[in-house]
């Protein structure tokens, strides 16, 4: 991994590794706040950016902190950089903020971002850290959107619905109606609709990497690493 | 050996220890730069609600400023913001917060907008984990429910009356969900029950003093939208807090 290039960190942020089709990491936000698509870009932002300014800083500090203190550093960065972002979300996309709540301040416990501290930025340029995070970051961006979007569909029977929340007024315009509500699913927007999103989405991943690996002239073959420290 | 271990351990700690305090520094900087703003967003979204229950209202106080603090049964909690619309000095309608602790899952905080005839103005609510779809009709946003409460007072029905349909009452509920809306029924009510009780002193209560104003800090609790009840974590957000 230390000598992959930018190309392969964004295949394996976005695909190989998918933090959220393969780690399985993160999965509390990923499951709670993936009811519509507005709330899951939402927290995808959120997480993205944390991703970012934690796998930056935590490379650029790689050579100071000492091994025994890394991993109380590494949360001390991933806690204030969350608890900012939660400020500012709180100041510039207040409704947003009111709707995603307790799941704000809840990604400093995603593990998908201390992983990635441990497991690359901590070995690894700044550049190609910051790089890491950021395709890690829109890879689960990915997976929340899509989950989110299968959810509102089924469930609500719209997209974008509340997409105010994130771009202002205008957003509302945004709201695209594909069937009344009455009409919705309702299990799709309580939690059991999240986990059979979810299994059906990986299920998809691998039937197409399946398909991938069974070409004569296969791209790399995708296997995953395992992932970093579970939780 | 042994030096060279403290030694270890002093800078170890010290190392941390800077950590933690250019951490802490970085959020202390935010905070500062956002407290503002965010103030002024918890006012304005109070503001709104305020604003909304109290329609029609003639006055000509700022209400999200000149408010009391009400402790009752009937309006299911302790120390509750009741905002005060005024024109000149006289009180012309309420703000009263409530809460309705039979929801479907977990309280349910309203608004109630009464005037001083004991009219409701209307009702809002503010906060509910009621199941998305179902119950989430009392949100104003997602049904015209909400306004049947317009223009009722305690004669209007009558008191034996104030009940949802199943129960013989003059309110509808909605299709598969009659729990929340006899909550919200039940709720109103009583606070109109709270106002008859009580409209003397509450039509009475003073104005705030010139230097009191700038106090915004009972803001509305919000709706959380679209968050179906498992999905907010309870312990995170006791009522208390959510009080403020």
């Amino acid at each position: 991994m230390i000598t992959s290039g930018y190309a392969d960190i964004i295949r394996e942020g976005l695909w190989t590794n998918n933090p959220g089709l393969v780690q399985l990491l993160g999965l509390c936000p990923l499951l709670a706040i993936s009811g519509t698509v507005i709330n899951a870009l939402g927290l995808g932002l959120a997480t993205i950016a944390t991703l970012l300014i934690s796998n930056t800083l935590v490379s650029l500090l790689r050579e100071h902190v000492r091994p025994e203190i890394r991993i109380p550093v590494y949360v001390l960065i991933i806690a204030s950089a969350v608890t900012a972002i939660e400020l500012v979300m709180n100041a510039w996309f207040h409704g947003l903020f009111l709707v995603l709540g307790i799941f704000i301040p809840l990604i400093v416990t995603n593990c998908a971002i201390i992983g990635r501290a441990e497991a690359f930025a901590s070995r690894n340029s700044v550049p190609r850290a910051a790089l890491d995070g950021l395709a890690m970051g829109v890879g689960f961006t990915g997976v929340l959107v899509t989950i989110g979007a299968l959810r509102e569909i089924v469930g609500q029977g719209s997209l974008l619905d509340n997409a105010q929340l994130l771009f202002g007024e205008w957003g509302r315009d945004l709201r695209i109606e594909i069937f009344p509500q009455e009409h919705g699913f309702l299990l799709a927007l309580l939690p059991p609709g999240a986990f059979l999103a979810m299994g059906l989405l990986i299920a998809v991943k691998n039937l197409i990497d399946a398909r991938l690996e069974a070409r004569p002239i296969a791209a790399p073959a995708a296997a995953p690493e395992t992932a970093p420290t579970q939780s | 050996m042994a030096r060279l271990v403290v030694r270890d351990v002093v800078i170890t700690t010290l190392l941390l220890g800077l950590f933690a305090a250019i951490g802490t520094a970085v959020v202390a900087w935010v905070h500062a730069a956002t407290e503002a703003r965010i103030a002024e967003n918890r006012l304005q979204m109070t503001r709104t609600r305020v604003t909304q229950v109290l329609e029609g209202l003639d006055y000509d106080n700022d209400p999200v400023t000149d408010y009391h603090r009400v402790s009752d049964d009937r309006l299911g909690g302790e120390d509750l913001p009741v905002w005060i619309a005024r024109r000149g000095t006289e009180v012309v309608g309420v703000a009263l917060s409530a809460i309705a602790p039979d929801g479907y899952s977990g309280d349910i905080h309203l608004l109630v907008g009464i005037d001083r005839t004991g009219t409701v103005r209307g009702v809002r609510i503010t906060q509910h984990r009621e199941t998305p779809g179902l119950g989430d009709d009392i949100e104003v946003e997602r049904s015209d429910w909400i306004h049947d409460f317009r223009g009722r007072s305690l004669g209007d029905p009558p008191i034996e009356r104030w009940r949802v349909r199943r129960d013989g009452g003059v309110f509808d509920q909605f299709t598969g969900a009659t729990v929340t809306p006899r909550a919200v029924v039940r709720a109103v009510r009583n606070a109109l029950l709270y106002f008859e009780a009580n409209s003397e002193e509450l039509l009475a209560l003073p104005p705030p003093e010139e230097d009191e104003v700038l106090i915004i800090d009972p803001a509305v609790p919000e709706i959380p939208d679209h968050v179906t009840p498992t999905e907010r974590l309870p312990e995170a957000e006791p009522p208390g807090e959510l009080l403020q």
